[in-house]
């Protein structure tokens, strides 16, 4: 059972590094601001949630684990909000 | 090489980057970002410290690290202070460097 | 075999690669953010040498807050019209200013690996003020900061209130008593008033339980203030609320507050337990508590202040 939780842990967390791995590809080889924008959120939300996912199982109790989620959530929340304004100000031709 | 000894050259070398960055930087505002560079790297100095004086049951000396959340705060105060400095002498003067030889635009408008 | 010495060298590689950009960078936005990322960064430096509390406040003063107010100036400062062109020194002057910060570096660097053995320690004097707080503070770092050198942190929270001054001070003499421009344009925009009216409850919750568990666990009035300092300032950016007039008696109250309750209960301690800023021993931790809940207060108020920046004249003044 131990094990299990372990294996769990390892591959969620090495699928949440993939996705932060292919987030700064994108950031670094896609040719446009708003792509790189994209490339950025999408994977990095998920790179995160992944970790967090992974994490879990290793807290200390149930109350540090929920810790971890709300943790993912608020930086999907700040992350989409900021997506939107530094996009409205590339469509403006600000910096 | 353990993290702490580590962190203490790291730290210098912050200290040496921005004491170049301090002097040669013609812009006031990278003359204050390389003071920055120098603060932090004393920080990290102190931060070192903290971490060998590992005693008494406890694995880090908290005076130090006291002191660097001290300064942390500080630093961060003096920065904003320098800000309001030179946005207010840029708006004075409408150029943005130190030199006192700087004068007025030919119109003497405020650029904001 | 364990990677963590080659996380290290990483790590120490990538902040000295970022710092480097900070100072080489040519455009000066690009150098602004590249020290908000090292800020950040340094943070980690901070876990890997057991000093969460420093991290939490690197993150949050250090990377959050001076991140604002230096990105805010280098946008101010971009939008000016007549600007001289910078006048680069020479070569000669260079190679000098390198050759002195080298000098410079290998000196610290010899201090450093030249480090007396074995290393002084105040960790029992620190303990020792841990443990003799009342109930008893399981966080060293506060036993520190309230009751060791409680002095000092009263001073710090002295120098913050003349930075304020200092900064309100430069305004012009006709923009006196008014209130700091505004943090954004005029009109609010949707994801941006989402962002504050959805982020600021739960991060006024998340800073108060900050400065509360600071007593046993990493945290503290200096971090909890700074979270809610940026939960006010994101409302002013939503345009949700307007920075206040400095003349407001109420912002003058909340940032004199800290350091005055500070001060006076320093005082009574005089009377009370027979030396200036000597706690009686069973109420020593709920005094504590009730100093720290008005230095949030204070620092809750004078961050963003300083943020704000000095009063302006109102077309309509």
């Amino acid at each position: 059972m131990i094990t299990l939780l372990n294996c769990f842990s390892i591959a969620a967390i090495s699928a949440g590094a993939f996705f932060f791995f292919t987030g700064t590809v994108g950031l670094l080889r896609f040719p446009d601001p708003l792509t790189r924008l994209h490339a950025l959120t999408k994977a990095d939300n998920l790179g995160l949630g992944l970790v967090a996912l992974g994490l879990m199982p290793r807290a200390e109790s149930t109350l540090s684990a929920f810790k971890l989620i709300v943790i993912w959530l608020l930086v999907l929340l700040s992350s989409a909000s900021t997506a939107q304004l530094i996009g409205r100000a590339l469509r403006r031709g600000r910096k | 090489m353990t993290p702490s000894v580590l962190a203490g050259l790291v730290g210098a070398v912050l200290v040496g980057l921005g004491l170049y960055g301090l002097i040669l930087h013609p812009h006031p505002l990278r003359k204050l970002l390389a003071f920055n560079l120098i603060g932090s790297g004393v920080f990290l100095i102190f931060g070192i410290v903290a971490r060998r004086g590992a005693g008494a049951g406890l694995r880090f000396d908290p005076v130090p690290q006291a002191m660097v959340i001290t300064g942390i705060v500080v630093a961060f105060a003096a920065s904003a202070l320098a800000v309001a400095l030179i946005l207010r002498l840029s708006a004075e003067t409408s150029r943005v460097t130190l030199d006192p030889d700087a004068r007025k635009s030919r119109n003497g408008e405020d650029a904001k | 075999m364990s990677l963590l010495p080659y996380l290290d060298i990483g790590l120490a590689v990538l902040i000295v690669a970022v710092a480097i950009w900070t100072i080489a960078a040519p455009d000066l936005f690009a150098a602004v953010v590249g020290y908000v990322a090292y800020g950040l960064l340094l943070a980690f430096v901070w876990i890997r040498l057991y000093a969460p509390d420093v991290a939490l406040t690197e993150a949050a003063v250090g990377g959050g807050v001076t991140g604002v107010v230096l990105i805010t100036a280098g946008k101010r400062l971009g939008a000016l019209k007549n600007i001289a062109p910078e006048v680069q020194p020479g070569l000669p002057f260079k190679i000098l200013t390198g050759v002195l910060a080298a000098l410079v570096a290998s000196a610290v660097c010899g201090a450093i690996l030249m480090l007396p053995e074995p290393p002084p320690s105040l960790a029992p004097e620190a303990a020792a003020a841990a443990s003799g707080a009342g109930a008893g503070l399981g966080n060293p770092i506060t036993a520190v900061l309230m009751s060791y050198r409680s002095f000092d942190t009263m001073l710090e929270k002295i120098v913050l209130i003349l930075a304020v001054i200092g900064v309100w001070s430069v305004s012009t003499d006709k923009a006196w008593g008014g209130a700091p421009p505004p943090f954004r344009q005029p009109k609010p925009y949707a994801p941006m008033v989402f962002l504050a009216q959805l982020l600021a409850p739960v991060g006024i919750l998340i800073g108060i339980h900050i400065f509360w568990t600071g007593a046993n666990a990493p945290g503290g009035a200096f971090q909890g203030g700074a979270l809610l300092a940026a939960m006010w300032m994101i409302t002013m950016m939503a345009r949700l609320l307007e920075p206040p007039r400095v003349d407001a008696q109420w912002l003058r109250l909340a940032l004199v507050a800290g350091p005055a309750v500070f001060l006076i209960t320093g005082l009574t301690g005089e009377f009370v337990a027979g030396s200036f800023f000597a706690y009686p021993p069973s109420l020593a931790k709920p005094i504590i508590l009730f100093i720290e809940a008005f230095m949030l207060l204070s620092i809750a108020a004078a961050l963003p202040m300083l943020v704000a920046g000095p009063p302006s004249e109102r077309p309509d003044q």
